[in-house]
């Protein structure tokens, strides 16, 4: 599904230049839950970014479905975007001045369905996350778990191949967390491929595999069966606060 | 394609930030409103000019006689002359280029009260003229008649008088018609009463103060001689005024033993020359009111650009969201172009009614201030008023376009990122 090989990135900052990914090889296969893991700086989000098409990488090759992605156009890049791969923030990135239902149905807009179609497909997406109620709400109207809840439907109504969450329970408290991971898995279970971005090692431990960077580079693979280890290793901060 | 969502989003984006909208808009606004303001005043003033002067031919020439300025096969300068009927005779006979040629003789209304009609006495303008002269400075009859040819050879005693002749010299319900006036010392009989086609008037005093009586008739009447004042010409068409002008002071000079150096003598004034002058001040007027207008708006223009400028900074994330989820550039530019040209048309909109409409009501103004005024029906044609809104059209994509580009050149995660 997903094949990294040898990526590097860095950016200018100035006249330096940093150095971010120093050659990540990465294999995640149809279906999987992962969380990536790492300190700020790690390179956890710009790995992310590259994953999601919405960053280029200097180095190496990116796979996506057994099509190489590099040197796309904005154009391209966007189609790709909006077939392949739905985005969960941090900070929901609602757009303030549409209700949820139209939120949810804006990358149908993007891709051409008309207006009765795309928000008839969001009543149901919305149906299924439990905000049927709130379709008409605004998102400054809705608790951090709902807008959450909103941005996951957007994601998946153009039935996308893999969710990107950036630091998706961030901003929630943990019970909201919680929540949102559940429907994650949920989402997961439906075939689709889910990669996390997190910091949080309880949110982590609830993947099904742990990749954790450092520096740049892959530290090491927690796959399902060691997470126990994992969660020995973590207890500490695994207690529940 | 109509696309409601672009409108909603455009709508809500600017009603999101009202005051902003409406300052921005204001400049293009303005810009607008000055241009379709001063065209019109210009256009008013043209206007007015031109219809005073409309029906005078515009190929006319006039001459009058001065002292001479240059001594001169015995004479000395200073000396006053006259031109006389054998001059119009050879003129009309020898110059080819002539079409219309009327001498004047002048009874000043400085003589004082010059005309009487039992009690009621009144100072006018004397003059007699040819029935040609109607042909260069036009007279509309609206009672009676015009003087014609037969009056003239016949020396007939009959007047033809302005509109303010009549309020003096009758009273409000007698008709001035085949009544008699005593115009310093000789009855005349009125054949009609004018009313004057043009503003411009040769010799002073007011248009409707004109009593115009055969010129024949005023030669002998009161003992003039061979004596003219004055005399119009109009040139052939496919002849320049100017150069008849000149040839005609070349042989009145010779004729009448004046220095050909001489540039004071034969007074003269050619009215094509004027007219030139106007066109050209006219021209030089809308000329200015485009750069001025332009100018005015072009700031507008730059004030648009500049606020979508800002509202794409401030928009930056959602337009990353937009694109994350899958937006393509040609959307993202197609919706900042589209807002940009809304704002920018609806604003020149509100312009360009507000415009005309206080053009028309100085219209109405202007009608009802009576025609004495150089200034009338203000007006925008509709070419003007199109290829404003084709300006505006245009400069409002442009005012678009940089900021659209710049949206474009943020990469989706920088904009992202950007979450202040």
């Amino acid at each position: 599904m997903i094949k990294l090989t040898d990526i590097h990135k860095s950016y200018e900052m100035g006249s330096n230049k940093l150095h971010v990914l120093k050659g990540i090889d990465l294999d995640i296969h149809q279906g999987e839950f992962v969380s990536i893991m790492g300190s700020s700086g790690s390179g956890k989000s710009t790995l992310l970014n590259i994953l999601g098409i919405l960053d280029n990488y200097d180095q190496g090759s990116y796979h996506l479905g057994g099509k190489l992605i590099s040197n796309m156009t904005e154009k391209k890049a966007a189609q790709l975007r909006n077939e392949m791969v739905g985005f969960v923030f941090q900070s929901f990135n609602l757009i303030s001045f549409k209700n949820a239902m139209e939120n949810v149905a804006l990358p149908l807009y993007y891709k051409g369905v008309n207006r009765k179609k795309r928000n008839m497909i969001a009543m149901e997406y919305l149906d299924r996350l439990g905000l049927k109620p709130w379709a008409e709400h605004m998102p400054n109207e809705m608790s951090g778990g709902q807008k959450q809840r909103v941005a996951i439907a957007r994601a998946l109504i153009s039935k996308p191949q893999i969710i990107l969450a950036d630091e998706p329970t961030g901003a929630l408290d943990t019970s909201t967390s919680y929540e949102v991971m559940e429907i994650l898995r949920e989402i997961n279970d439906a075939g689709i491929t889910v990669i996390i971005v997190t910091h949080e090692h309880d949110i982590a431990s609830m993947t099904q595999k742990i990749v954790r960077l450092k520096d740049g580079r892959i530290d090491e693979v927690i796959l399902n069966g060691e997470l126990a280890d994992f969660r020995e290793r973590y207890s500490k901060e695994l207690q529940p606060v | 394609m109509f696309d409601l969502d672009l409108w909603k989003e455009i709508l809500s984006a600017l009603k999101q930030n009202r005051m902003r909208s409406f300052m921005t808009a204001f400049g293009v606004f303005w810009g607008i409103f000055m241009l379709i303001i001063m065209s019109g005043a210009g256009r008013a003033l043209e206007n007015g000019v031109l219809e005073g002067v409309k029906s005078f031919a515009t190929n006319s020439a006039f001459f009058w006689t001065e002292r001479t300025s240059v001594p001169f096969e015995g004479f000395q300068r200073g000396r006053r002359w006259d031109y006389d009927n054998q001059d119009i005779e050879y003129i009309r006979q020898n110059v080819r280029e002539v079409e219309y040629l009327s001498p004047r003789l002048f009874g000043w209304q400085q003589d004082g009260d010059n005309t009487v009609r039992g009690e009621r006495t009144g100072a006018f303008n004397i003059y007699g003229d040819y029935p040609d002269y109607f042909k260069i400075d036009g007279w509309t009859p609206i009672k009676g008649r015009l003087m014609n040819e037969i009056d003239v050879r016949e020396k007939r005693k009959v007047c033809v008088i302005g509109e303010r002749v009549v309020e003096v010299m009758f009273a409000k319900d007698e008709d001035p018609i085949g009544q008699y006036l005593k115009i310093s010392g000789v009855y005349f009989q009125v054949v009609g009463v004018i009313h004057p086609e043009t503003k411009i008037n040769i010799g002073g005093g007011k248009k409707e103060e004109t009593i115009i009586i055969p010129f024949t008739t005023m030669q002998t009447a009161y003992n003039y001689g061979n004596v003219i004042h004055f005399f119009s010409v109009t040139a052939k068409k496919g002849h320049s005024v100017s150069d008849l002008q000149d040839k005609l002071k070349t042989i009145l000079k010779e004729r009448h033993k004046i220095a050909p150096d001489d540039l004071q003598a034969v007074g003269s004034f050619n009215i094509e020359a004027e007219f030139i002058k106007f066109n050209a001040l006219f021209t030089g007027i809308q000329v200015l009111t485009w750069i001025v207008g332009i100018g005015t708006l072009f700031a507008g223009i730059i004030g648009v650009s500049n606020i979508m400028l800002v509202i794409i900074k401030e928009r930056t994330q959602e337009i990353g969201i937009q694109r994350a989820i899958g937006a393509t550039p040609g959307k993202i530019i197609t919706h900042i172009v589209a807002e940009s040209v809304f704002l920018t048309v609806m604003a020149g909109y509100v312009g360009l009614s507000l415009g005309v409409g206080l053009l028309e009501l100085l219209s109405m103004a202007l009608e009802a201030g009576g025609e004495e005024l150089f200034f009338r029906n203000p007006q925008v044609d509709l070419k003007m008023a199109l290829s404003a809104l084709a300006v505006l059209v245009i400069s409002g994509m442009f005012a678009g376009l940089i900021p659209a580009k710049r949206a474009i050149n943020i990469k989706p995660i920088d904009a992202l990122r950007d979450e202040g």
